[in-house]
């Protein structure tokens, strides 16, 4: 019974089908695991309502919607009426939100149970985990090492089959990483895909909501029920969404770009070759593969240190202790509840960007940092359409290493450099899946395929086809 | 004293910053109402509240507005505005910070004619740009602790910026009084001061007459009343004279007007003030707005205060003092246009409007849109007038009970009995009776005294109860008396 809930989504779905197993079944394994696996700290809150819920579920007449009956996790950023959204901050300990967010209520009409609400880094700052107010997740693989962040929560809960799949948000990175890091398939779409309604904001040009699963084929079922047009988002984007399901499986040619002086450019030999060996497998099979340039690539990691805390400056202001959220103990004037609040309700790292952002902006900066920034973003969007003229889809590592050890990566720059190859596709807007590629030091690594704008068919079909030519996903 | 004689030979130079309220229905970014006066923090939503995760959608009726203000200044109209944020913390701003625009603005340079002593002056704008409004901070209704009401918050606001090119409180209250008109006539706001639906913040500054740079500036922060405007930048004026007469230097600070007072006081200096960090929003995209949209607004402008005052001169041949005063509200504008097209003759319509029928207001402290009488009272009124069936002094009476009593112009001269005899034959016979009752009176009358017409004018309308027509009644007196 226990092998069920590792399975792909798609089996779940038959055994649901045929009535094999019901969605309260489902649930309670999934449950169990969730308290066997406490340890791992992949959830900050848990659904009291989820077999309630797969209860009435089971007694629906006809199935309304292919995951009907599935339970999954949602990253805690992602507000939902009546629950606790924390934002893996203190903060938000307590709040509980009035509304949900538009990927909440898709996935919730499309009847899935919501199991939990997986923990993050803070606010969505960070690349370990390690920034949650409510302690960092460990990975399932290892649990000395980082699941990755900052939806670490989400990835660690998928590959220890704590829930079918889960969302997340990915600013710079925050999907692929993680799912790099706990070796699971993890996708984040074309910024204005996916509603940001409701999903609480970090650095909102770049901020992208998205899918962990075990397969690409189970993240095309997943993602395509959250994409679409919302008019309560004014940057997403009313363009149809597609059969993804169809296009992952369909006949697809590629041609795949290689930005070679970037590969050559990677340290760390394993991660190197890791990624050499999935590029001869995908030529081995007949992909054409196409060396490409991807100029001012280099500069990403400024730019986006520069823009996202800038925004993410401002989106945090509203945290200042009048209406909602923590609040110091007795202020003694209104300068005092402000900076109390504030200093005691964020953590470090999250204070850090607001002070980066801060800065950036402040009269006499703003040239030289922000207005920059944003040059070299246009400069890299231009870039990437440049080399989306000669391929349909472009291979890079998720990541410069594999999973590291909690607590070893100390020096902030450092950590920073976690996000250097999955930046470009945020500032870009383009989207961007991350598939199992192998390991190193027994450590799952990553292998991305970044994809044109609104082309989410093409990189899954690619991930899909490299899942039915390794078994490194499984 | 004039202005002229008060600043000596110091020059004030004043620029004005007009924030109006759009009257939308629902707000600038949320679909929440935007009533005014309403129960407390009652039509804040969650986007209004600045909730975690909520984005804010724009209301497309206010680029119509900004759009129409932008055309009736002949400003240029940007195709390609954009929103910015405008970081500051206060704790009736829900989200640290406030939605506006600075670069790429959505309405350009423009400019309006104002007339101040009788002298014409072409005054700049520099911008009008959209934003949301704050909430209201409430600190006189609780003991220890401040209050806020966040109703007000996202409320549309168009924020209109003069160049310094204003010389006097005069010229200032002129040209909010223009804008006040133009956005009125527009109908994008109601201008209600008293409700804040347009409030201003005055620059001001002053030199030696003749100089050409500008001396150090104070802003004086949300003056809500014409009155206010006159008095607070005057008051700024003199104390900035007294100043510099003293050879001291300006301050660069925002001060505050108190009304009852009258007097400004520093609320920040120069070191204090904000630096508020602006960058492009990124929860919304560029506005895209096309020149045929902007064509469209531009050809279906309704008619602005200057174009309406000319008209009405030609086509009533009013003079145009007449037709400024009948200009001075888009309510006025229309109740006399309203008038004017039913009545049989505009003159007598402009004379009685501007006389008895604003005499009537004044005295019951009421504006022409809260008149108890109504444009076609008043027309049936004035109709009545125009064909004798009443005599003058009977209108007035008529007027009167029209305010006080819910009756129609033809039910009131019947009930107070005021129907004019126009009749000559009728008329006649009462002069007969009238002559014969006063012999006297007619034999010093044949003698020469001319003085004794009024008194037999007398005689008659006192036996017909004034309801007797003066014109026909001098003609046949004369027939009569000179027989």
């Amino acid at each position: 019974m226990n092998d069920i809930i590792s399975l792909n989504l798609e089996d779940q779905i038959g055994l649901l089908e045929t009535k094999k197993i019901s969605s309260y079944e489902l649930t309670t394994l999934y449950l169990e695991n969730i308290k066997e696996n406490k340890d791992l700290n992949c959830f900050i809150s848990v659904n009291e309502d989820a077999l309630e819920q797969a209860k009435v579920i089971d007694n629906l007449k006809d199935r309304q919607s292919p995951v009907q009956g599935i339970p999954i996790a949602h990253k805690d950023i992602f507000c939902v009426k009546g629950h606790r959204t924390t934002c893996g901050s203190k903060m938000l300990e307590n709040f509980i939100s009035p509304y949900s967010s538009t990927v909440f209520e898709k996935l919730e009409n499309s009847k899935t149970i919501m199991l939990g609400k997986t923990n993050m880094d803070e606010f969505a700052m960070g690349s370990s985990n390690e920034t949650s107010f409510f302690g960092k997740v460990k990975n399932p693989i290892n649990p000395l090492k980082s699941p990755g962040g900052s939806s670490g929560g989400s990835a660690a809960a998928v590959k220890a089959n704590l829930c079918a799949f889960a969302t997340g948000t990915d600013t710079g990175g925050s999907i692929r990483q993680p799912a790099s890091f706990c070796g699971i398939t993890g996708i984040k779409p074309t910024y204005g895909r996916v509603s940001r309604w409701g999903m609480i904001a970090f650095a909102s040009s770049l901020d992208q909501a998205g899918i962990f699963a075990r397969s690409a084929l189970d993240s095309a079922i997943a993602l395509e029920i959250i994409s679409g047009f919302d008019e309560k988002d004014s940057t997403s984007i009313n363009s149809k969404v597609p059969n993804l399901k169809e296009e992952t499986t369909s006949e697809m040619e590629h041609s795949i770009g290689v930005p070679m002086q970037i590969i050559e450019k990677i340290e760390d030999v394993n991660v190197k070759n890791n990624f050499l060996e999935s590029i001869k497998i995908l030529e081995k099979n007949g992909f054409k593969t196409k060396q490409i340039e991807l100029p001012f690539l280099e500069y990403s990691l400024p730019s986006y240190y520069v823009i996202a805390p800038a925004e993410c400056s401002a989106n945090l202001s509203r945290y200042d202790g009048i209406k909602f959220g923590y609040r110091c103990d007795n202020p003694k004037d209104l300068e005092d509840l402000y900076v109390r609040t504030r200093s005691e309700g964020f953590g470090e790292e999250v204070k850090k960007r607001i002070l980066i952002g801060t800065y950036c902006l402040s009269a006499g900066y703003f040239d030289a940092y922000y207005i920059k920034a944003q040059k070299i973003r246009a400069m890299i969007t231009e870039s990437f359409k440049n080399a989306f003229k000669d391929v349909s889809v472009i291979a890079m590592p998720t990541c410069s290493n594999g999973a590291f050890e909690l607590g070893s990566i100390q020096d902030p720059v450092k950590m920073y450099e976690q996000d250097i190859y999955t930046i470009p596709a945020n500032l870009a807007g383009l989207p961007a899946i991350s598939i199992p590629s192998g390991n190193t030091e027994e450590m799952p690594l990553g292998l991305q395929f970044i994809g044109n704008h609104l082309e989410e068919g093409k990189i899954l079909n690619i991930s899909h086809q490299f899942q039915k030519l390794t078994d490194y996903h499984v | 004293m004039s202005e002229k004689t008060e600043y000596g030979d110091w020059e004030p130079v004043i620029g004005l910053e007009i924030h109006v309220q759009l009257s939308t229905e629902s707000k600038i970014f949320s679909n929440a109402p935007t009533k005014f006066g309403i129960e407390q923090n009652s039509q804040a939503s969650i986007i209004d509240l600045g909730l975690p995760g909520v984005l804010p959608v724009l209301n497309e009726k206010v680029i119509e507005m900004a759009v129409k203000f932008g055309c009736s200044i002949n400003a240029e109209i940007s195709n390609t505005a954009i929103f910015a944020r405008k970081n500051y913390f206060y704790p009736d701003l829900p989200k640290g910070y406030q939605i506006s625009q600075l670069d790429d603005p959505i309405v350009g340079q423009g400019s309006v004619e104002i007339e101040c002593n009788k002298e014409k002056k072409l005054i700049g704008i520099t911008r009008a740009h959209l934003e949301e409004d704050a909430g209201k901070s409430i600190h006189d209704k609780y003991d220890s602790s401040s209050a806020i009401d966040l109703n007000r918050a996202g409320t549309p606001l168009l924020e209109i910026v003069s160049e310094p090119d204003l010389r006097s409180a005069k010229e200032a209250v002129a040209y909010l009084k223009k804008i006040h008109s133009i956005v009125t006539f527009l109908d994008i706001s109601d201008g209600d001061m008293s409700q804040g639906s347009l409030r201003c913040d005055a620059n001001v500054s002053i030199r030696k007459k003749g100089e050409s740079e500008y001396g150090c500036r104070t802003e004086i922060k949300n003056i809500n009343s014409f009155k206010f405007v006159e008095k607070a930048i005057n008051f700024e004026i003199l104390r900035q004279i007294k100043i510099k007469n003293l050879n001291k230097e300006i301050e660069q600070e925002t001060r505050l007007y108190d009304s009852q007072k009258n007097e400004t006081r520093s609320m920040r200096s120069k070191e204090h003030a904000n630096d508020y960090r602006y960058f492009p929003e990124p929860d919304l995209v560029p506005l895209q707005i096309s020149n045929e949209y902007i064509e469209n607004i531009r050809k279906s402008l309704p008619e602005l205060p200057e174009q309406k005052i000319s008209r009405f001169c030609s086509e009533y041949g009013l003079s145009i003092y007449e037709s400024e005063i009948l200009n001075s509200s888009k309510e006025m504008s229309n109740f006399f246009e309203e008038v004017a097209i039913s009545v049989k003759d505009v003159k007598t319509a402009v004379k009685w409007i501007l006389g008895d029928f604003s005499a009537i207001l004044n005295k019951n402290n009421c504006l022409v849109e809260d008149s108890l009488i109504s444009s076609s009272d008043l027309v049936d009124l004035l109709n009545c007038l125009n064909e004798n069936k009443i005599s003058g002094p009977a209108a007035k009476k008529v007027l009167e009970i029209l305010w006080n009593e819910d009756l129609k112009v033809e039910e009131i001269i019947e009930k107070e009995n005021l129907i004019q005899i126009s009749d000559e034959d009728d008329i006649s016979r009462i002069i007969s009776e009238v002559i014969s009752k006063n012999p006297k009176q007619l034999e010093q009358f044949k003698k020469g005294k001319e003085k004794l017409f009024g008194f037999f004018v007398g005689q008659v309308m006192k036996t017909t109860e004034g309801s007797a027509d003066p014109k026909v009644v001098n003609k046949i007196l004369k027939e009569k008396l000179n027989q």
